[in-house]
């Protein structure tokens, strides 16, 4: 299971890469190898102000699907378009060209959100 | 196009892949009258074509008995469908449902014409009142889940009639079936899950936290989808009436009931039925059922209109009670699907209603006893009702074989699997309703070769399975790239 | 009792094998509060010989034989011996819904031809396996704009809308925030499009018009569609007797968004109103908003063709509270039913189907204001069903009709106690030149 030390990470088995004031979003291996083949991919749209954990969306699988919390208040800046012909990318490379979403948010804001680092949420997977 | 191939061949083109021809497999009624030029003629109207393929009556008939016989049905095997209650559907309903009177009534005909029918519904209104110990009862709903919609509409009619317009929410057991919580939704109502306790039955220490004045009702089955009895339904139904909301019943499992105990005593104040579960009508591939709904008597006056209703030795259709939801379908009901639920009942009687509930319970602990040394039961300690829950805890630890492996081997035998992966409360979940039509042969048969699969090697059941028409269907491939019709051209 | 095929002797000996002496004992689980200790109130079980002797007689209440010229919303339809020798092959209507798609392709194939067919007929680009009939399927027609438009709050509905699917829609919009309101009728019959032009705005989340309506006036698609480009208000199209559609444009191709049609019409039997077929299609831009099954097409691991269901995820087995619907069953076999239907009529047999409606009405109507002096009410162009004004009180001559041996139409007073005079008739090709001669002799009889 693979899982990056210059990424942060939510409960909900998602990673947060921070590049200034842009947040960029995807699933972790974990998640994507639980969830399964993904079919579909449904997406927020460029320009939606979103609270601190709404659900921006959702993947979707055969059999499940499993939403999208964006741990963080912002502005949705970005969609990985390309999720819309080849959800399967976040499958095979969740991490890389197989981001969601990118959000404008307050660098702030990021001391409240309980997100973890890479070994915390390495612990976190083997409690589950 | 390719010919059919001779013989059982499974590879049957579809209607749209015949060659293009000019022929017809219909002769329409021909008429005497001279029929004038289309009034339309010229009209922007008209289309130039619909793109229907052209079949020969003889290449119909073929067509579709050849895609008849790659089915699996309940007329050629059995189908040990925990949920389902795939029991045998009667010949005799088939006779029944077709005599012309009915099959040729139309609604709207004058209400002398339609004595006959409204007579025999009113009858089954009754019948189910009695099975259910109900005051009342609408054949309206077209299916169980349209009957658990009207129930929660029902329910918050009254809570809104009292002018009670807190509870917003309804409880609903973890292990409940989906339509439960759609149906709730769709209602508004938040749908609040409520936790099972550990022996797989409603907690009453759980619920008395959760049940307050905000919660509309709690939606039951009985026996629950663990094939369990709610041995505190009475407590349950107490608590929850004492609180001020109304107890759903959702009766897909009448059939471990019948005869033997009434929801209506239990303490429920609404209930469906599902007619093509425990009355035998038939599946048909997915539908049509019907699904029944009957009610206590502070939830009368809120039903669905019309209503039927004995005036004077007559069966009349009331439209106008003041305080009906209004209606939840067109017309009365699927009265094809009533006919043949009637015939069922009328057939059996109330000593063969209770030898139908007796036969499955009986036919269900059977299988539990053939199967309980191999495989996990999660809630052994506890008397299954009309279908035993199982799980693949034992394969996985043992020989790292799962639910579904064993699932595709008893396709790859000749059996229709059991319900798998549900209920959600517990992990590998097989559960398995034999119902009281399938003979001890066929569940010795059934339990040996399920035992004898989970005793083979892991990776030759992965194949599985082999022998049938299709392999396993790539449901990735379907819903990435959905092609939900043969030609995505639009005719004009 | 012959449904049971376990005798004594083998009931005993699985009473043996689970441990119990008697079937009582396996109901100790339910408290004995709450076990009946009598049989229930309901009759002794009867034999098939005798019952069928009730059923008869039960059904001979209706006048199977006689000149019928009922419509409005169930349709007398021809319908060829073969398809119910088809549909009735137990391989078909005892199977189970296709979850396991491996042993299911027959009813799996037939009903991706049924959401083939259909999409054909209506112009539409998706149809799904079916909806219970077209009175909810209308209701859920609103709630999926709904999904689409979230914050438009106002549903417009043509007066022509049949009464019973307005009724419908009514009652399942009670529970959310949705505001009905109805869009009137010109003398025409047809609606009233600048009315409904009037009620355009952010707020108007769906204009729902039944193409050719209750009335049987065919209505102005194209005007519709008009009115409605170039706003965000979604365009509901809804159909009834969908015959019509053998000469007439579907609408998917007058720029529908949902389309809701009731597939009785396409030779299901009339069964006192059930169990009927609703017909649900949209653009392919919607299609995980919608309620239904739905069959797809994809391949086995040997590359075979091979049908499963699919889009799985918006369904109530799966998303629960969050489902699209929380429709389970549907009309799986009447869907095939009308499939066979379909592939027995073909291209040419739906155009003369159409045709033979239209003309055959066509002809009624000349005869009728030809020769009894009796009004049209509405002016505008009709398919096959038209109102008439009565001179005279509908129910009373309806009765007395009866008793001549003719059904004559529906009773408009059904649905307008104060309209006292509306007669709804209905031609289809199953009425002869002899049966509409007397029904227009006998409407002579009233001026």
């Amino acid at each position: 299971m693979e899982v990056r030390a210059e990424l942060l990470y939510t409960e909900e088995h998602e990673w947060i890469l921070i590049e200034g004031n842009t947040a960029t979003l995807g699933i972790t291996d974990f998640a994507q190898n639980k969830l399964g083949d993904v079919v579909f991919v449904e997406l927020p749209e460029e320009g939606t102000i979103i609270d601190a954990n709404e659900v921006v969306g959702n993947i979707e699988s055969v059999k499940a699907v499993s939403e999208i919390y964006f741990p963080l208040a912002g502005e949705v800046i970005a969609v990985n378009k390309d999720l819309e012909e080849e959800p399967e990318l976040i499958n095979s490379v969740p991490f890389d060209n197989g981001w969601i979403t990118k959000v404008r948010i307050e660098t702030a804001d990021l001391d409240d959100a309980s997100l973890m680092n890479d070994e915390a949420y390495k612990a976190f997977c083997a409690s589950e | 196009m390719t010919a059919s191939k001779p013989g059982l061949g499974f590879d049957e083109p579809l209607i749209f892949e015949y060659s293009e021809s000019s022929n017809r497999g219909v002769e329409l009624p021909e008429t005497d009258v001279p029929l004038s030029s289309n009034p339309l003629a010229g009209s922007s109207l008209l289309r130039e074509s619909t793109g229907l393929p052209n079949l020969s009556e003889p290449e119909v008939v073929r067509h579709f008995t050849r895609l008849s016989q790659w089915n699996y049905s309940l007329d050629g095997g059995f189908y040990p469908l925990g949920s389902c209650t795939m029991k045998y559907n009667p010949k005799f309903h088939e006779t029944a449902a077709a005599i012309e009177g009915f099959a040729s009534a139309h609604p709207y005909a004058p209400p002398g014409c339609n004595q006959g029918i409204k007579s025999l519904l009113f009858e089954l209104e009754q019948d189910l009142a009695e099975i259910s110990g109900m005051d009342a009862v609408s054949l309206h709903p077209a299916a169980g889940s349209h009957g658990e919609m009207l129930g929660l509409m029902l329910i918050r009619a009254y809570h809104q009639d009292r002018g009670d317009t807190k509870r917003t929410k309804v409880l609903i057991p973890d292990s409940a079936h989906g339509t439960n919580p759609s149906s709730a939704a769709i209602c508004n109502f938040q749908a609040v899950t409520l936790e099972s306790g550990d022996n797989g039955l409603i907690d009453l220490a759980i619920l008395d936290q959760m049940m307050d004045d905000t919660v509309a009702g709690i939606m039951i089955t009985n026996p629950n989808t663990c094939g369990l009895f709610e041995t505190q339904i009475v407590e349950v139904c107490e608590l929850v009436h004492q609180r001020g909301g109304l107890v759903y019943f959702d009766g897909a499992n009448m059939n471990a009931l019948v005869g033997v105990s009434r929801p209506g005593d239990m303490g429920a104040d609404v209930l469906h039925f599902n007619t093509h579960k425990t009355f035998s009508t038939p599946h048909g591939g997915g539908g049509p059922g019907a699904g029944p709904v009957g009610v206590k008597a502070c939830l009368a006056p809120y039903l669905p209109t019309p209503i039927l209703r004995n005036q004077d030795g007559k069966i009349v259709l009331d439209h106008s009670p003041e305080k009906s939801i209004g209606q939840i379908r067109s017309f009365y009901g699927n009265i094809g699907v009533l006919i043949r639920a009637w015939a069922y009942i009328k057939t059996l009687g109330a000593e063969g209603l209770r030898g139908m509930t007796e036969g499955a319970v009986t036919n269900a602990n059977y299988l539990l006893a053939l199967l309980k040394d191999d495989f996990d039961v999660p809630f052994a300690d506890q008397r299954a009702m009309h279908e035993v829950l199982l799980t693949d805890k034992k394969q996985l630890d043992e020989s790292h074989i799962s639910t579904m492996d064993l699932a595709k081997g008893l396709i790859e035998e000749g059996f229709h699997p059991p319900t798998i992966y549900f209920p959600l409360v517990v992990a590998g979940a097989m559960l398995i309703e034999p119902t009281e039509t399938e003979s001890k042969e066929t569940l010795d048969l059934f339990a040996n070769t399920l035992i004898e699969l989970s005793k083979r090697d892991a990776e030759s059941l992965h194949k599985l399975p082999s022998s049938v028409p299709v392999g396993r269907v790539d449901e990735v491939l379907a819903a990435r790239q959905p092609v939900l019709r043969a030609t995505q051209t639009k005719s004009n | 009792m012959r449904y049971f095929p376990n005798d004594q002797a083998a009931n005993q000996a699985m009473l043996d094998k689970i441990g119990v002496e008697s079937v009582s004992e396996l109901f100790t689980s339910i408290p004995e509060s709450i076990q009946l200790d009598q049989a229930l109130s309901i009759s002794e079980p009867r034999s098939e010989y005798a019952l069928l002797k009730e059923l008869k007689k039960k059904a001979s209440s209706y006048p199977t034989e006689h000149a019928s010229f009922l419509g409005g919303g169930v349709y007398r339809r021809f319908i060829p011996s073969a398809v119910g020798a088809l549909a009735s092959r137990g391989e078909f209507l005892t199977a189970y819904t296709p979850y396991q798609p491996e042993i299911s392709q027959g009813s799996l194939q037939a009903m991706f031809e049924f959401q083939s067919l259909l999409a054909l007929l209506s112009g539409m680009e998706v149809a799904n396996a079916s909806m219970y009939e077209a009175a909810s399927g209308v209701a859920e027609a609103v709630m999926m704009a709904s999904r689409i438009r979230p914050k438009a709050k106002k549903v417009l509905v043509s007066a022509g809308l049949h009464p019973e699917y307005f009724e419908v829609l009514k009652t399942y919009l009670i529970p959310g925030n949705l505001e009905l309101i109805k869009v009137p009728l010109l003398g025409s019959g047809q609606t009233d499009l600048k009315a409904l032009e009037g009620l355009l705005d952010a707020d108007a989340l769906c204009s729902v018009l039944q193409v050719i309506n209750f009335f049987g006036v065919i209505e102005d698609q194209e005007q519709h569609q008009a009115l409605l480009s170039g706003t965000k208000t979604l365009n509901i199209a809804v159909l009834s007797d969908l015959s019509a559609l053998g000469l007439l444009k579907g609408p998917g191709d007058f720029g529908a968004d949902i389309f809701v049609g009731e597939a009785q019409s396409l030779g299901l039997p009339q069964s006192y109103g059930g169990p009927n077929l609703g017909v649900f299609a949209c653009k392919q831009a919607y299609m995980r908003k919608m309620p239904g099954r739905l069959v797809g097409l994809s391949e086995d691991a040997q590359g075979k063709r091979a049908f499963c269901l699919t889009l799985s995820t918006r369904e109530q087995h799966i998303r629960r509270e969050k489902a699209t619907s929380n429709i389970c069953s549907n009309q799986a076999h009447c869907a095939l039913w009308v499939t066979i239907y379909l592939s027995l009529l073909g291209e040419q047999g739906i155009r003369e189907l159409a045709q033979l409606n239209m003309g055959l009405a066509d002809y009624a109507i000349k005869q009728i204001t030809g020769q009894t002096g009796i009004e049209l009410r509405y002016s505008g162009q009709v398919y096959n069903e038209f109102v008439l004004d009565l001179p005279c009180n509908a129910t009373l001559w309806l009765d007395k009709l009866l008793q001549e041996g003719l059904l004559a139409g529906v009773n408009l007073s059904r649905f307008n106690s104060e309209d006292e005079g509306g007669l709804l008739v209905c031609v289809t090709e199953t009425n002869t030149k002899e049966e509409i001669d007397l029904l227009v002799s006998k409407l002579k009889e009233l001026k």
